[in-house]
Protein backbone atom coordinates (compact mmCIF):
# COMPACT_ATOMS: atom_id res chain seq x y z
CA UNK A 1 0.00 0.00 0.00
CA UNK A 2 1.43 3.19 -1.18
CA UNK A 3 1.52 6.40 1.32
CA UNK A 4 -1.29 8.75 0.51
CA UNK A 5 1.31 11.55 1.80
CA UNK A 6 4.84 11.61 3.25
CA UNK A 7 6.53 14.35 4.94
CA UNK A 8 10.62 13.80 5.55
CA UNK A 9 12.97 15.98 7.82
CA UNK A 10 10.92 18.94 8.46
CA UNK A 11 12.13 22.26 9.97
CA UNK A 12 10.50 25.67 10.32
CA UNK A 13 11.57 28.00 11.89
CA UNK A 14 9.91 31.63 13.50
CA UNK A 15 12.68 34.11 13.99
CA UNK A 16 14.37 32.46 16.75
CA UNK A 17 11.51 29.72 17.65
CA UNK A 18 11.74 26.28 15.73
CA UNK A 19 8.27 25.06 15.44
CA UNK A 20 9.19 22.04 13.82
CA UNK A 21 13.30 20.42 14.22
CA UNK A 22 12.57 17.54 11.83
CA UNK A 23 10.06 15.91 11.82
CA UNK A 24 8.94 12.37 9.51
CA UNK A 25 4.68 11.64 8.85
CA UNK A 26 3.32 9.84 6.81
CA UNK A 27 -0.09 7.46 6.22
CA UNK A 28 -0.96 4.89 3.84
CA UNK A 29 -3.80 5.34 1.92
CA UNK A 30 -7.17 4.87 3.57
CA UNK A 31 -6.17 4.99 7.27
CA UNK A 32 -5.61 7.83 9.92
CA UNK A 33 -2.66 9.22 11.30
CA UNK A 34 -3.32 10.86 14.50
CA UNK A 35 -0.62 13.57 15.44
CA UNK A 36 -0.31 14.01 19.27
CA UNK A 37 1.40 16.41 21.37
CA UNK A 38 0.58 19.24 23.27
CA UNK A 39 -0.11 23.07 22.56
CA UNK A 40 2.43 24.42 20.53
CA UNK A 41 4.66 21.00 19.63
CA UNK A 42 4.25 21.95 16.42
CA UNK A 43 1.31 20.06 14.69
CA UNK A 44 -0.42 22.51 13.36
CA UNK A 45 2.65 23.52 11.45
CA UNK A 46 3.25 20.42 10.35
CA UNK A 47 -0.45 20.30 8.78
CA UNK A 48 0.55 23.72 7.43
CA UNK A 49 3.42 22.67 5.44
CA UNK A 50 0.99 19.41 3.85
CA UNK A 51 -1.59 21.65 2.84
CA UNK A 52 0.46 24.06 0.95
CA UNK A 53 -0.11 26.58 3.44
CA UNK A 54 3.21 26.99 4.47
CA UNK A 55 6.86 26.33 3.22
CA UNK A 56 9.40 24.31 5.10
CA UNK A 57 12.77 25.39 5.89
CA UNK A 58 13.69 22.24 5.24
CA UNK A 59 13.17 18.68 4.10
CA UNK A 60 10.33 17.76 1.75
CA UNK A 61 6.33 16.19 1.76
CA UNK A 62 4.70 15.27 -1.15
CA UNK A 63 1.06 14.03 -1.29
CA UNK A 64 -0.27 11.43 -3.74
CA UNK A 65 3.40 11.90 -4.74
CA UNK A 66 3.02 15.63 -5.77
CA UNK A 67 5.61 17.84 -4.41
CA UNK A 68 3.51 20.36 -1.63
CA UNK A 69 5.51 23.09 -2.94
CA UNK A 70 6.51 22.57 -6.95
CA UNK A 71 2.87 20.95 -7.40
CA UNK A 72 1.08 22.63 -4.81
CA UNK A 73 -2.09 23.26 -7.26
CA UNK A 74 -2.50 19.78 -7.88
CA UNK A 75 -1.87 18.61 -4.23
CA UNK A 76 -4.73 21.48 -3.47
CA UNK A 77 -7.01 19.54 -5.80
CA UNK A 78 -6.44 16.56 -3.60
CA UNK A 79 -7.04 17.65 -0.17
CA UNK A 80 -9.59 19.21 1.87
CA UNK A 81 -8.71 21.06 5.81
CA UNK A 82 -10.32 21.81 8.48
CA UNK A 83 -9.74 23.47 11.84
CA UNK A 84 -9.00 26.17 13.90
CA UNK A 85 -6.81 27.37 10.83
CA UNK A 86 -9.27 26.86 8.26
CA UNK A 87 -12.38 27.93 8.70
CA UNK A 88 -16.12 29.01 6.48
CA UNK A 89 -17.39 32.90 6.25
CA UNK A 90 -19.33 33.70 9.12
CA UNK A 91 -21.20 36.49 7.76
CA UNK A 92 -22.10 33.60 4.48
CA UNK A 93 -25.08 31.43 4.98
CA UNK A 94 -23.59 27.55 5.43
CA UNK A 95 -25.10 26.70 1.68
CA UNK A 96 -23.39 29.87 0.49
CA UNK A 97 -19.84 29.24 2.58
CA UNK A 98 -20.32 25.57 0.04
CA UNK A 99 -21.23 27.06 -3.17
CA UNK A 100 -18.35 29.18 -2.72
CA UNK A 101 -15.96 26.66 -2.36
CA UNK A 102 -17.65 24.54 -4.80
CA UNK A 103 -17.77 27.49 -7.57
CA UNK A 104 -13.94 27.92 -6.57
CA UNK A 105 -13.18 24.28 -6.93
CA UNK A 106 -14.47 25.25 -11.12
CA UNK A 107 -18.03 23.21 -10.32
CA UNK A 108 -20.27 25.06 -12.10
CA UNK A 109 -23.32 26.96 -10.34
CA UNK A 110 -25.76 24.14 -10.53
CA UNK A 111 -23.10 21.44 -10.12
CA UNK A 112 -21.56 23.33 -7.03
CA UNK A 113 -25.31 24.14 -5.37
CA UNK A 114 -25.89 20.19 -6.00
CA UNK A 115 -22.76 19.25 -4.16
CA UNK A 116 -23.50 21.79 -1.09
CA UNK A 117 -26.77 20.42 -0.76
CA UNK A 118 -25.75 16.89 -0.64
CA UNK A 119 -23.36 17.60 1.87
CA UNK A 120 -25.14 19.78 3.77
CA UNK A 121 -27.94 16.90 4.17
CA UNK A 122 -25.63 14.18 4.90
CA UNK A 123 -23.82 16.59 7.55
CA UNK A 124 -27.51 17.01 9.44
CA UNK A 125 -27.33 20.97 8.33
CA UNK A 126 -30.10 21.14 5.76
CA UNK A 127 -32.73 22.76 7.84
CA UNK A 128 -29.91 25.69 8.97
CA UNK A 129 -28.85 25.66 5.27
CA UNK A 130 -29.87 29.01 4.98
CA UNK A 131 -29.36 30.59 8.19
CA UNK A 132 -25.85 32.34 8.61
CA UNK A 133 -22.86 30.32 9.44
CA UNK A 134 -22.29 32.66 12.51
CA UNK A 135 -25.35 31.70 14.43
CA UNK A 136 -24.54 27.88 14.11
CA UNK A 137 -23.71 26.33 17.53
CA UNK A 138 -20.57 24.16 18.20
CA UNK A 139 -20.74 21.47 16.46
CA UNK A 140 -23.24 22.53 13.82
CA UNK A 141 -19.95 24.80 13.20
CA UNK A 142 -17.91 22.05 13.10
CA UNK A 143 -20.00 19.72 10.88
CA UNK A 144 -20.16 22.65 8.52
CA UNK A 145 -15.96 23.06 8.45
CA UNK A 146 -16.15 19.48 7.69
CA UNK A 147 -18.01 19.39 4.98
CA UNK A 148 -16.38 22.18 3.17
CA UNK A 149 -13.42 20.34 3.20
CA UNK A 150 -15.19 18.07 1.70
CA UNK A 151 -16.73 19.69 -1.40
CA UNK A 152 -13.72 18.66 -3.58
CA UNK A 153 -13.80 15.22 -2.64
CA UNK A 154 -10.32 15.41 -1.76
CA UNK A 155 -8.53 11.90 -1.37
CA UNK A 156 -6.58 13.29 2.05
CA UNK A 157 -8.00 15.13 4.50
CA UNK A 158 -6.49 17.63 7.48
CA UNK A 159 -8.31 17.70 10.72
CA UNK A 160 -6.54 20.38 12.80
CA UNK A 161 -8.43 19.64 16.41
CA UNK A 162 -11.38 18.95 15.17
CA UNK A 163 -13.18 18.51 18.46
CA UNK A 164 -11.15 21.23 20.56
CA UNK A 165 -14.01 23.14 22.72
CA UNK A 166 -16.53 20.46 22.16
CA UNK A 167 -18.49 19.12 24.68
CA UNK A 168 -18.15 14.94 24.77
CA UNK A 169 -21.36 14.07 23.04
CA UNK A 170 -20.32 16.44 20.49
CA UNK A 171 -17.56 14.88 19.96
CA UNK A 172 -18.64 11.59 19.63
CA UNK A 173 -20.51 12.74 16.40
CA UNK A 174 -17.71 14.16 14.87
CA UNK A 175 -15.74 10.93 15.18
CA UNK A 176 -18.40 9.38 13.84
CA UNK A 177 -18.40 11.13 10.83
CA UNK A 178 -14.74 11.15 10.79
CA UNK A 179 -15.18 7.32 10.79
CA UNK A 180 -17.54 7.63 7.67
CA UNK A 181 -14.59 9.40 5.59
CA UNK A 182 -12.19 6.57 6.62
CA UNK A 183 -14.81 3.96 4.97
CA UNK A 184 -15.14 5.88 1.64
CA UNK A 185 -11.77 5.27 1.38
CA UNK A 186 -10.06 8.73 2.60
CA UNK A 187 -6.94 9.19 4.54
CA UNK A 188 -6.91 11.56 7.57
CA UNK A 189 -4.27 13.56 9.54
CA UNK A 190 -5.66 13.94 12.79
CA UNK A 191 -3.99 16.34 15.24
CA UNK A 192 -5.02 16.55 18.80
CA UNK A 193 -4.34 17.30 22.55
CA UNK A 194 -6.13 14.36 23.32
CA UNK A 195 -5.16 10.85 23.64
CA UNK A 196 -8.21 9.73 24.24
CA UNK A 197 -9.59 10.85 20.35
CA UNK A 198 -5.99 9.51 18.94
CA UNK A 199 -6.90 6.20 20.21
CA UNK A 200 -10.37 6.00 19.46
CA UNK A 201 -9.39 7.35 15.68
CA UNK A 202 -5.84 6.77 14.82
CA UNK A 203 -4.32 3.77 12.75
CA UNK A 204 -1.19 4.96 13.97
CA UNK A 205 -0.06 7.60 15.92
CA UNK A 206 2.99 10.08 15.58
CA UNK A 207 3.86 12.02 18.95
CA UNK A 208 5.03 15.51 18.52
CA UNK A 209 6.90 17.33 21.20
CA UNK A 210 8.84 20.61 21.19
CA UNK A 211 8.80 20.58 17.32
CA UNK A 212 10.41 16.82 17.15
CA UNK A 213 8.86 13.13 16.66
CA UNK A 214 9.32 11.12 20.07
CA UNK A 215 7.27 8.02 19.43
CA UNK A 216 5.82 6.68 16.59
CA UNK A 217 3.32 3.43 15.90
CA UNK A 218 -0.04 1.99 17.01
CA UNK A 219 -1.75 3.13 19.72
CA UNK A 220 -0.94 -0.53 20.96
CA UNK A 221 2.32 -0.35 20.14
CA UNK A 222 2.74 2.24 21.86
CA UNK A 223 0.96 1.82 25.34
CA UNK A 224 3.16 -1.43 24.89
CA UNK A 225 6.64 0.38 24.37
CA UNK A 226 5.89 2.17 27.60
CA UNK A 227 6.27 -0.82 29.75
CA UNK A 228 4.40 -3.35 28.32
CA UNK A 229 1.21 -4.97 30.49
CA UNK A 230 0.42 -4.29 33.88
CA UNK A 231 -1.40 -7.46 36.07
CA UNK A 232 -3.79 -6.60 38.77
CA UNK A 233 -5.11 -9.03 41.18
CA UNK A 234 -7.58 -8.30 44.45
CA UNK A 235 -8.22 -11.32 46.54
CA UNK A 236 -11.34 -11.54 47.98
CA UNK A 237 -9.98 -11.46 51.13
CA UNK A 238 -7.42 -9.26 52.62
CA UNK A 239 -5.79 -11.58 54.58
CA UNK A 240 -4.30 -13.06 51.25
CA UNK A 241 -2.56 -9.98 50.44
CA UNK A 242 0.86 -11.37 51.28
CA UNK A 243 0.59 -14.44 49.64
CA UNK A 244 -0.43 -12.90 46.91
CA UNK A 245 2.09 -10.31 46.47
CA UNK A 246 4.69 -13.05 46.87
CA UNK A 247 3.37 -14.98 44.28
CA UNK A 248 3.13 -12.57 42.12
CA UNK A 249 6.92 -11.45 42.18
CA UNK A 250 7.75 -14.67 42.11
CA UNK A 251 5.63 -14.71 38.35
CA UNK A 252 6.90 -11.29 37.50
CA UNK A 253 10.26 -11.21 38.77
CA UNK A 254 9.82 -7.83 39.88
CA UNK A 255 8.71 -5.87 42.86
CA UNK A 256 4.67 -5.73 43.46
CA UNK A 257 3.13 -2.50 43.73
CA UNK A 258 -0.70 -1.67 45.30
CA UNK A 259 -2.09 1.05 43.79
CA UNK A 260 -5.21 0.57 46.05
CA UNK A 261 -6.76 -0.59 49.00
CA UNK A 262 -6.69 -4.38 48.78
CA UNK A 263 -5.33 -4.55 45.00
CA UNK A 264 -1.83 -5.19 43.80
CA UNK A 265 0.11 -4.96 40.31
CA UNK A 266 3.05 -5.59 38.96
CA UNK A 267 4.32 -5.09 35.71
CA UNK A 268 4.42 -8.84 33.51
CA UNK A 269 6.63 -8.97 30.45
CA UNK A 270 3.53 -11.50 28.53
CA UNK A 271 0.26 -12.85 28.40
CA UNK A 272 1.80 -15.69 29.95
CA UNK A 273 1.85 -14.20 33.46
CA UNK A 274 -1.34 -14.01 33.62
CA UNK A 275 -2.06 -18.14 32.95
CA UNK A 276 0.77 -18.94 35.53
CA UNK A 277 -0.75 -16.33 38.35
CA UNK A 278 -4.48 -17.97 37.77
CA UNK A 279 -2.50 -21.67 37.91
CA UNK A 280 -0.97 -20.69 41.18
CA UNK A 281 -3.63 -18.75 43.19
CA UNK A 282 -6.01 -21.88 42.17
CA UNK A 283 -3.38 -24.07 43.93
CA UNK A 284 -2.79 -22.11 46.40
CA UNK A 285 -6.74 -21.82 47.19
CA UNK A 286 -7.11 -18.14 47.25
CA UNK A 287 -10.50 -16.52 45.60
CA UNK A 288 -10.06 -13.53 43.63
CA UNK A 289 -12.09 -10.54 42.77
CA UNK A 290 -10.83 -8.94 39.92
CA UNK A 291 -7.94 -10.19 38.15
CA UNK A 292 -6.94 -8.33 34.87
CA UNK A 293 -4.35 -7.24 32.75
CA UNK A 294 -3.99 -3.97 31.05
CA UNK A 295 -2.29 -2.16 29.06
CA UNK A 296 -1.05 1.39 29.85
CA UNK A 297 -3.24 4.06 29.14
CA UNK A 298 -2.22 6.89 25.81
CA UNK A 299 -2.30 9.14 28.79
CA UNK A 300 0.64 7.29 30.77
CA UNK A 301 2.31 6.62 27.79
CA UNK A 302 2.17 10.03 26.76
CA UNK A 303 3.78 11.13 30.49
CA UNK A 304 6.20 8.19 30.14
CA UNK A 305 7.16 9.31 26.67
CA UNK A 306 7.37 13.01 27.25
CA UNK A 307 7.37 13.44 31.06
CA UNK A 308 4.30 15.53 31.36
CA UNK A 309 0.79 15.18 31.27
CA UNK A 310 -0.43 15.54 27.70
CA UNK A 311 -3.96 18.28 27.96
CA UNK A 312 -6.38 18.43 30.45
CA UNK A 313 -9.43 16.16 30.44
CA UNK A 314 -11.22 17.09 26.62
CA UNK A 315 -14.71 17.35 29.02
CA UNK A 316 -12.90 19.78 30.65
CA UNK A 317 -11.88 22.09 28.11
CA UNK A 318 -13.48 25.29 27.44
CA UNK A 319 -16.41 24.84 25.54
CA UNK A 320 -17.63 26.38 22.59
CA UNK A 321 -20.78 27.93 23.16
CA UNK A 322 -23.83 25.89 22.24
CA UNK A 323 -27.23 27.45 20.77
CA UNK B 1 10.94 33.43 0.62
CA UNK B 2 10.97 35.58 -2.26
CA UNK B 3 9.58 39.07 -2.02
CA UNK B 4 9.16 39.70 -6.20
CA UNK B 5 6.21 41.84 -7.08
CA UNK B 6 4.73 39.15 -9.01
CA UNK B 7 2.01 37.45 -6.64
CA UNK B 8 2.34 33.56 -8.02
CA UNK B 9 5.95 33.59 -8.51
CA UNK B 10 6.53 30.66 -6.23
CA UNK B 11 3.11 31.11 -3.99
CA UNK B 12 0.93 29.00 -6.77
CA UNK B 13 3.03 27.10 -9.22
CA UNK B 14 0.57 26.43 -12.15
CA UNK B 15 0.00 22.57 -13.33
CA UNK B 16 2.35 21.58 -15.86
CA UNK B 17 -0.13 21.84 -18.32
CA UNK B 18 -1.97 24.92 -17.50
CA UNK B 19 -0.13 28.24 -20.09
CA UNK B 20 0.30 31.76 -19.05
CA UNK B 21 -3.38 32.77 -20.42
CA UNK B 22 -4.75 29.93 -18.75
CA UNK B 23 -3.68 31.62 -15.37
CA UNK B 24 -4.72 34.61 -16.36
CA UNK B 25 -7.82 33.46 -17.18
CA UNK B 26 -8.16 31.31 -13.72
CA UNK B 27 -7.00 34.50 -11.76
CA UNK B 28 -9.95 36.79 -13.59
CA UNK B 29 -12.62 34.01 -12.61
CA UNK B 30 -11.33 33.28 -9.18
CA UNK B 31 -11.29 36.71 -8.54
CA UNK B 32 -14.85 37.75 -9.43
CA UNK B 33 -16.39 34.25 -8.08
CA UNK B 34 -14.51 35.91 -4.76
CA UNK B 35 -15.41 39.22 -5.22
CA UNK B 36 -19.38 37.79 -5.60
CA UNK B 37 -18.55 37.29 -2.13
CA UNK B 38 -18.01 40.52 -1.47
CA UNK B 39 -21.88 41.19 -2.83
CA UNK B 40 -23.43 38.36 -1.01
CA UNK B 41 -22.15 39.42 2.08
CA UNK B 42 -23.66 43.17 1.26
CA UNK B 43 -26.91 41.21 0.73
CA UNK B 44 -26.99 39.36 3.53
CA UNK B 45 -26.03 42.09 6.41
CA UNK B 46 -26.79 45.53 4.50
CA UNK B 47 -25.60 47.52 7.31
CA UNK B 48 -22.50 46.98 5.23
CA UNK B 49 -23.24 49.42 3.21
CA UNK B 50 -24.23 52.49 6.09
CA UNK B 51 -20.88 54.26 5.40
CA UNK B 52 -21.21 54.71 1.28
CA UNK B 53 -24.84 54.94 1.41
CA UNK B 54 -26.44 56.75 4.49
CA UNK B 55 -23.24 58.34 6.19
CA UNK B 56 -22.68 60.34 2.86
CA UNK B 57 -26.07 61.35 2.80
CA UNK B 58 -25.97 62.50 6.95
CA UNK B 59 -22.62 64.50 5.84
CA UNK B 60 -24.24 66.06 3.22
CA UNK B 61 -27.13 67.41 4.99
CA UNK B 62 -25.10 68.10 7.89
CA UNK B 63 -22.23 70.51 5.87
CA UNK B 64 -25.01 71.96 3.27
CA UNK B 65 -27.44 73.01 5.91
CA UNK B 66 -25.42 73.25 8.81
CA UNK B 67 -22.37 74.80 8.26
CA UNK B 68 -23.18 75.98 4.37
CA UNK B 69 -24.73 79.42 4.87
CA UNK B 70 -22.12 80.47 7.66
CA UNK B 71 -19.36 78.70 5.06
CA UNK B 72 -20.58 80.37 1.85
CA UNK B 73 -23.40 82.72 2.10
CA UNK B 74 -25.96 80.21 0.51
CA UNK B 75 -26.29 76.73 1.07
CA UNK B 76 -26.84 75.94 -2.51
CA UNK B 77 -23.17 77.73 -3.28
CA UNK B 78 -21.90 75.21 -0.06
CA UNK B 79 -23.84 72.54 -2.11
CA UNK B 80 -22.06 72.63 -5.13
CA UNK B 81 -19.00 73.58 -3.75
CA UNK B 82 -19.11 70.81 -0.88
CA UNK B 83 -20.71 67.46 -3.30
CA UNK B 84 -17.15 66.60 -5.16
CA UNK B 85 -15.43 66.58 -1.58
CA UNK B 86 -17.98 64.23 -0.07
CA UNK B 87 -17.64 62.20 -2.66
CA UNK B 88 -13.94 62.26 -2.43
CA UNK B 89 -14.24 61.76 1.60
CA UNK B 90 -16.86 58.85 1.40
CA UNK B 91 -14.66 57.18 -0.93
CA UNK B 92 -11.34 57.80 1.26
CA UNK B 93 -12.82 56.41 3.72
CA UNK B 94 -14.52 53.41 2.61
CA UNK B 95 -10.71 52.78 1.13
CA UNK B 96 -9.99 51.58 4.61
CA UNK B 97 -12.89 48.36 4.46
CA UNK B 98 -10.32 46.46 2.42
CA UNK B 99 -7.88 45.82 4.97
CA UNK B 100 -10.23 45.25 7.95
CA UNK B 101 -12.08 42.95 5.71
CA UNK B 102 -8.35 41.14 4.73
CA UNK B 103 -7.64 41.00 8.38
CA UNK B 104 -10.97 39.81 9.34
CA UNK B 105 -10.57 36.95 6.96
CA UNK B 106 -6.87 35.95 7.95
CA UNK B 107 -7.57 35.98 11.72
CA UNK B 108 -11.12 34.28 11.48
CA UNK B 109 -9.12 31.25 9.13
CA UNK B 110 -11.34 31.79 5.62
CA UNK B 111 -7.60 32.71 4.15
CA UNK B 112 -6.57 29.52 5.07
CA UNK B 113 -9.57 27.95 3.52
CA UNK B 114 -8.95 30.40 0.09
CA UNK B 115 -5.43 29.02 0.32
CA UNK B 116 -5.81 25.31 0.62
CA UNK B 117 -7.95 25.72 -2.50
CA UNK B 118 -6.41 25.42 -6.13
CA UNK B 119 -6.81 29.01 -6.94
CA UNK B 120 -4.34 31.76 -7.33
CA UNK B 121 -2.66 33.15 -4.25
CA UNK B 122 -3.83 36.81 -5.49
CA UNK B 123 -7.37 35.46 -6.24
CA UNK B 124 -8.36 36.82 -2.87
CA UNK B 125 -6.83 40.06 -3.23
CA UNK B 126 -8.02 40.89 -6.45
CA UNK B 127 -11.43 39.82 -5.88
CA UNK B 128 -11.43 41.93 -2.07
CA UNK B 129 -10.43 44.73 -4.34
CA UNK B 130 -13.01 44.17 -7.25
CA UNK B 131 -15.84 43.79 -4.43
CA UNK B 132 -14.77 47.25 -2.71
CA UNK B 133 -14.94 49.07 -6.21
CA UNK B 134 -18.94 47.53 -5.98
CA UNK B 135 -18.69 49.75 -2.76
CA UNK B 136 -17.16 52.95 -4.36
CA UNK B 137 -19.61 52.92 -6.99
CA UNK B 138 -22.62 52.70 -4.67
CA UNK B 139 -21.14 55.35 -2.41
CA UNK B 140 -20.65 57.58 -5.70
CA UNK B 141 -24.25 56.78 -7.22
CA UNK B 142 -25.88 57.74 -3.53
CA UNK B 143 -24.61 60.66 -3.47
CA UNK B 144 -24.69 62.29 -6.69
CA UNK B 145 -28.41 61.36 -6.72
CA UNK B 146 -28.95 62.68 -3.37
CA UNK B 147 -26.82 65.89 -4.73
CA UNK B 148 -29.17 65.84 -7.58
CA UNK B 149 -32.33 65.73 -5.43
CA UNK B 150 -31.43 68.64 -3.54
CA UNK B 151 -30.30 71.00 -5.96
CA UNK B 152 -26.93 69.81 -7.16
CA UNK B 153 -26.04 69.94 -10.79
CA UNK B 154 -23.20 69.27 -13.17
CA UNK B 155 -22.06 72.54 -14.73
CA UNK B 156 -19.63 71.10 -17.55
CA UNK B 157 -20.77 67.71 -19.51
CA UNK B 158 -21.94 64.10 -18.31
CA UNK B 159 -18.32 62.90 -19.79
CA UNK B 160 -16.51 65.23 -18.48
CA UNK B 161 -18.12 64.72 -14.85
CA UNK B 162 -17.81 60.73 -15.60
CA UNK B 163 -14.23 61.44 -15.77
CA UNK B 164 -14.59 63.23 -12.14
CA UNK B 165 -16.12 60.19 -10.60
CA UNK B 166 -13.60 57.68 -12.62
CA UNK B 167 -10.42 59.80 -11.00
CA UNK B 168 -11.71 59.35 -7.41
CA UNK B 169 -12.33 55.38 -8.37
CA UNK B 170 -8.85 55.26 -9.45
CA UNK B 171 -6.89 57.24 -6.32
CA UNK B 172 -9.40 55.30 -4.02
CA UNK B 173 -8.41 52.15 -5.71
CA UNK B 174 -4.69 53.41 -4.89
CA UNK B 175 -5.11 53.95 -1.41
CA UNK B 176 -6.86 50.08 -1.31
CA UNK B 177 -3.17 49.46 -1.38
CA UNK B 178 -2.28 51.71 1.65
CA UNK B 179 -5.10 49.92 3.41
CA UNK B 180 -3.57 46.35 2.48
CA UNK B 181 -0.77 47.20 4.05
CA UNK B 182 -2.35 48.26 7.55
CA UNK B 183 -4.60 45.32 7.07
CA UNK B 184 -1.66 42.74 6.75
CA UNK B 185 0.85 44.70 9.99
CA UNK B 186 -1.94 45.55 12.39
CA UNK B 187 -2.72 42.43 14.65
CA UNK B 188 -6.58 43.17 14.78
CA UNK B 189 -9.54 44.32 12.92
CA UNK B 190 -9.52 46.97 15.38
CA UNK B 191 -6.27 48.23 15.15
CA UNK B 192 -6.68 48.71 11.25
CA UNK B 193 -9.73 51.36 11.68
CA UNK B 194 -7.71 52.84 14.43
CA UNK B 195 -4.76 53.67 12.15
CA UNK B 196 -6.58 53.70 9.57
CA UNK B 197 -9.12 57.08 10.51
CA UNK B 198 -5.91 58.43 12.40
CA UNK B 199 -4.52 58.82 8.57
CA UNK B 200 -7.78 59.53 6.93
CA UNK B 201 -8.90 62.54 9.16
CA UNK B 202 -5.38 65.02 8.31
CA UNK B 203 -5.91 64.02 4.50
CA UNK B 204 -10.06 64.69 4.25
CA UNK B 205 -10.38 67.47 6.39
CA UNK B 206 -7.02 69.14 5.84
CA UNK B 207 -7.80 69.48 2.22
CA UNK B 208 -9.57 72.34 0.07
CA UNK B 209 -12.47 69.61 0.74
CA UNK B 210 -14.38 71.81 3.27
CA UNK B 211 -13.05 75.24 3.36
CA UNK B 212 -11.17 77.49 0.74
CA UNK B 213 -7.36 77.04 1.46
CA UNK B 214 -6.81 81.28 1.40
CA UNK B 215 -8.82 81.06 4.93
CA UNK B 216 -6.45 78.80 6.79
CA UNK B 217 -3.21 79.53 8.61
CA UNK B 218 -0.13 79.50 6.82
CA UNK B 219 1.55 76.47 8.77
CA UNK B 220 -1.78 74.28 7.82
CA UNK B 221 -1.82 76.45 4.02
CA UNK B 222 1.69 74.39 3.34
CA UNK B 223 -0.04 71.00 4.47
CA UNK B 224 -2.66 71.67 2.27
CA UNK B 225 -1.23 72.29 -0.81
CA UNK B 226 1.28 69.10 -0.53
CA UNK B 227 -1.94 66.90 0.25
CA UNK B 228 -2.56 64.61 -2.72
CA UNK B 229 -6.59 65.02 -1.45
CA UNK B 230 -6.53 68.56 -2.22
CA UNK B 231 -5.11 68.18 -5.68
CA UNK B 232 -7.96 65.34 -6.08
CA UNK B 233 -10.83 67.71 -4.91
CA UNK B 234 -9.71 70.62 -6.97
CA UNK B 235 -9.89 68.04 -10.38
CA UNK B 236 -13.12 67.06 -9.14
CA UNK B 237 -14.54 70.39 -8.76
CA UNK B 238 -13.00 71.18 -11.83
CA UNK B 239 -14.30 68.40 -14.09
CA UNK B 240 -17.85 68.65 -12.74
CA UNK B 241 -18.26 72.23 -12.21
CA UNK B 242 -15.96 73.60 -14.50
CA UNK B 243 -12.36 75.74 -13.99
CA UNK B 244 -9.01 74.52 -13.96
CA UNK B 245 -8.79 70.88 -14.41
CA UNK B 246 -5.44 69.81 -16.48
CA UNK B 247 -2.98 70.24 -13.29
CA UNK B 248 -4.92 69.25 -11.05
CA UNK B 249 -5.87 66.24 -12.84
CA UNK B 250 -2.33 65.16 -13.52
CA UNK B 251 -1.43 66.02 -10.41
CA UNK B 252 -3.66 63.53 -8.84
CA UNK B 253 -2.93 60.88 -11.62
CA UNK B 254 0.63 61.06 -10.41
CA UNK B 255 -0.05 60.93 -6.69
CA UNK B 256 -2.21 58.08 -7.23
CA UNK B 257 0.41 56.34 -9.08
CA UNK B 258 3.01 57.25 -6.91
CA UNK B 259 1.06 55.50 -3.64
CA UNK B 260 0.43 52.98 -5.88
CA UNK B 261 3.85 52.36 -7.02
CA UNK B 262 5.36 52.42 -3.22
CA UNK B 263 2.61 50.72 -1.44
CA UNK B 264 1.71 47.90 -3.83
CA UNK B 265 5.09 46.33 -3.28
CA UNK B 266 4.87 46.79 0.08
CA UNK B 267 1.54 45.36 0.83
CA UNK B 268 2.01 42.46 -1.71
CA UNK B 269 5.05 41.47 0.38
CA UNK B 270 3.00 42.13 3.75
CA UNK B 271 0.13 40.07 2.07
CA UNK B 272 2.65 36.99 1.03
CA UNK B 273 4.53 37.37 4.87
CA UNK B 274 0.99 37.18 6.47
CA UNK B 275 -0.87 34.61 4.37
Amino acid sequence: MSNAFEAHGLVKRFGATTALAGVDLAAPEGTVLGVLGPNGAGKTTAVRILATLLRADEGHATVAGLDVVRQAAAVRRRIGLTGQYASVDEDLTGLENLILIGRLLDLNRQDARARALHLLGQFDLGEAKDRLAKTYSGGMRRRLDLSASLVGRPSVIYLDEPTTGLDPGKREDVWQLIRRLVEDGTTVLLTTQYLEEADALADEISVIDHGKLIAHGTPAELKHRVGGQTLEVRPTNREDLAAVGALLTQVANRPVESPGRGVLSVPVESDAALTAVVRRLDDAGIAVTELSLRLPSLDEAFFALTGRRAAEDPAEAPKESAA
Amino acid sequence: MTTTLSLDATGVPTAPTSTDSGHAFSLIRHSLILAGRAVTKIKRSPEQLIDVTLQPIIFTVLFVYLFGGAISGSQHNYLEYVLPALMVQTVVFASLSIGVNLNTDIDKGVFDRFRSLPIPRSAPLVGAVLGDIVRFVTSIVVLMSFGYVIGFRIHTNPVSALLGCLLVLVFALSLSWVAVLIGMLARTAGTVQGIGFLLMFPLTFGSSMFVPVKTMPGWLQAWVKVNPVTHLVDAVRGLMLGGDTGWPVTQSLLWAIGITAVFAPLAVRAYRRRT
